[in-house]
């Protein structure tokens, strides 16, 4: 693999990189929500 | 005189009074084309290459002060209500609400134009084309306005998000208004930009009535 | 039209999602790896130079952001027209998908603009339509938020969701004739080469793949909290 992008790198490595923040974040965000939605449900399931 | 008609009317005499949506517009119309060129600076070269852009931004936010009204009014007095219950279509009550904007906001500002026109320095010929090209387009800003109006209607502060809504949706009808006029200084005339604004207008019109009656509907609950 | 109605059933839904999701997440990763991969080990364009990688990533961004407006309003359409109980779900849950596909797709956009036009924003065609949809998506969001009852604002987001649907390809052609009006610049041209379109099309099927493992996390979570909401309901004095 080349990862030599000069001289175009400061434009390359942003873009990737907020692509990476933005859609890893809201991944890891509705991986999170999902489990809050369990935990949640659960709970009160056994209080029931 | 047909139910239409007397919606119409009655739609339009409201806003035309003192202190009604028609003086706001234009008083709105008329600032906005006061303070751009105190933002711009007074190249008149300058100005009159944004005259068509500026203006007809201007009128589509003019036009769009009194759209959050366009439903509410009647809803808040239960009017509308009973409006629905009339023989007249839903949908044809719609589009004489939508008449009735276009009357008391789109045709004054479209008969103001040719003045900010002149304070912009806009030569006679692009003059003539934005006045057309406001003709033609502010009948879709009070179709598609009406959209966004009747899906916020039970909103107490919907006029917030109303120009959200539809100005992406009024996107093509400032470009084919403000783009009839450049391609007129331009050289290449205005014609083909007017034929599809019309089409535009023409399709936002017979269209926006039925979106507009559905979503009366389903704020009225049924 | 009946399979699709057994599938409107949350609990069915959820067993079959519940079934399908570990399948996604792992295609979805394998379609990144190898993605990035290609990405990484093609030559640099002799036009683009090695701008070209950017490529990769805006344009599956471009095309993931418009398919999650078509998805959304598919499911507009299902929960006006044939009340189909999990549509409104569905179509909420895609919303801020794509609103966030649609501003990477701008973002990128505008890096890749930097080193081809020496300017961030040049008013580019599809980046300008791209900054209306995103528009669009805030709107529709903005609309579900804004109406209290949860009934009354699924079918008037649904509504806007079918007019905008019906605006978009308007919205495209006006602005593709004022790029031409005024001689703008543009991006990404016809031809790609064969190079490069192995990454291309690995890395789009990446990013649609993402978006419907996120969809339908999204809706999985939205049926658990509505369960939730409605024992709260019950439970209360």
């Amino acid at each position: 693999m080349n990862f030599d992008m000069s001289p175009y790198g400061a434009y390359i490595w942003p873009a990737y990189g907020i692509s990476a923040l933005l859609l890893g974040g809201f991944t890891l965000w509705s991986w999170i929500r999902w489990r809050q939605a369990k935990a949640k449900l659960a709970r009160l399931e056994t209080k029931k | 005189m047909s139910p239409f008609a007397t919606l119409l009317l009655r739609d339009v005499k409201l806003a035309a009074r003192s202190g009604g949506s028609a003086a706001l517009a234009l008083s709105f119309f008329a600032l906005v084309a006061t303070l751009m060129p105190l933002g711009i600076g007074a190249d008149l070269r300058l100005l009159a290459r944004v005259a068509a852009g500026v203006l007809w931004v201007g009128a589509v936010l003019a036009a769009l002060l009194s759209l959050d009204r366009l439903f509410q009014g009647d809803y808040e007095d239960g009017s509308l209500d009973l409006i629905a219950l009339s023989p007249l279509a839903l949908e044809l009550t719609a589009l004489a609400k939508i008449a009735a904007h276009w009357f008391s906001t789109g045709l004054p500002l479209t008969l103001l134009s040719p003045l900010l026109a002149l304070m912009f320095n806009l030569p006679p010929t692009p003059t003539l084309v934005l006045f057309f090209s406001l003709l033609i387009g502010t009948p879709a800003v009070s179709a598609i306005g009406a959209i966004g109006a009747s899906l916020t209607l039970s909103l107490k502060r919907g006029g917030l998000i109303l120009p959200l809504l539809i100005l992406p949706l009024l996107a093509p009808a400032v470009i084919f208004g403000a783009g009839a006029v450049s391609a007129t200084m331009d050289g290449l005339g205005g014609q083909g930009a007017l034929e599809l604004l019309a089409a535009f207008s023409a399709a936002a019109v017979l269209l926006s009535p039925f979106a507009a009656a559905a979503s009366v509907r389903l704020n009225l609950g049924g | 039209m009946n399979w699709l109605f057994r599938y409107a059933n949350p609990h069915e839904f959820m067993r079959l999602s519940g079934a399908i999701l570990p399948f996604m997440v792992i295609a979805t990763a394998l379609a990144f790896a190898v993605g990035l991969y290609l990405g990484f080990s093609v030559p640099p364009d002799y036009q683009q130079g090695t701008t070209v990688t950017l490529m990769f990533i805006h344009v599956p961004a471009d095309v993931v952001a418009e398919m999650a407006y078509g998805v959304m309003a598919v499911c507009s359409l299902f929960s006006l027209v044939w009340r189909h109980p999990l549509s409104d779900t569905a179509a909420r849950a895609a919303a801020p998908l794509g609103a966030i596909f649609t501003a990477l797709g701008i973002v990128t956009g505008a890096l890749w603009g930097k080193p081809m036009w020496g300017t961030y924003w040049a008013w580019d065609p599809r980046l300008t339509s791209f900054l209306l949809l995103l528009f669009l998506y805030f709107g529709y969001m903005a609309l579900w938020n804004a109406i209290e009852d949860e009934t009354r604002a699924a079918r008037a987001a649904a509504i806007l969701a079918l007019v905008g649907v019906v605006n978009i390809p308007i919205i495209k052609f006006s602005v593709d004739w004022w790029n031409t009006l005024h001689q703008g610049e543009s991006i990404v041209s016809g031809k790609i080469a064969p190079v490069y379109l192995a990454p291309l099309l690995i890395m789009m099927l990446a990013y649609v793949l993402l978006f419907f493992t996120l969809w339908m996390v999204r809706i999985r979570t939205a049926i658990l909290e509505r369960r939730a909401t409605a024992l709260m309901q019950r439970g209360a004095p």
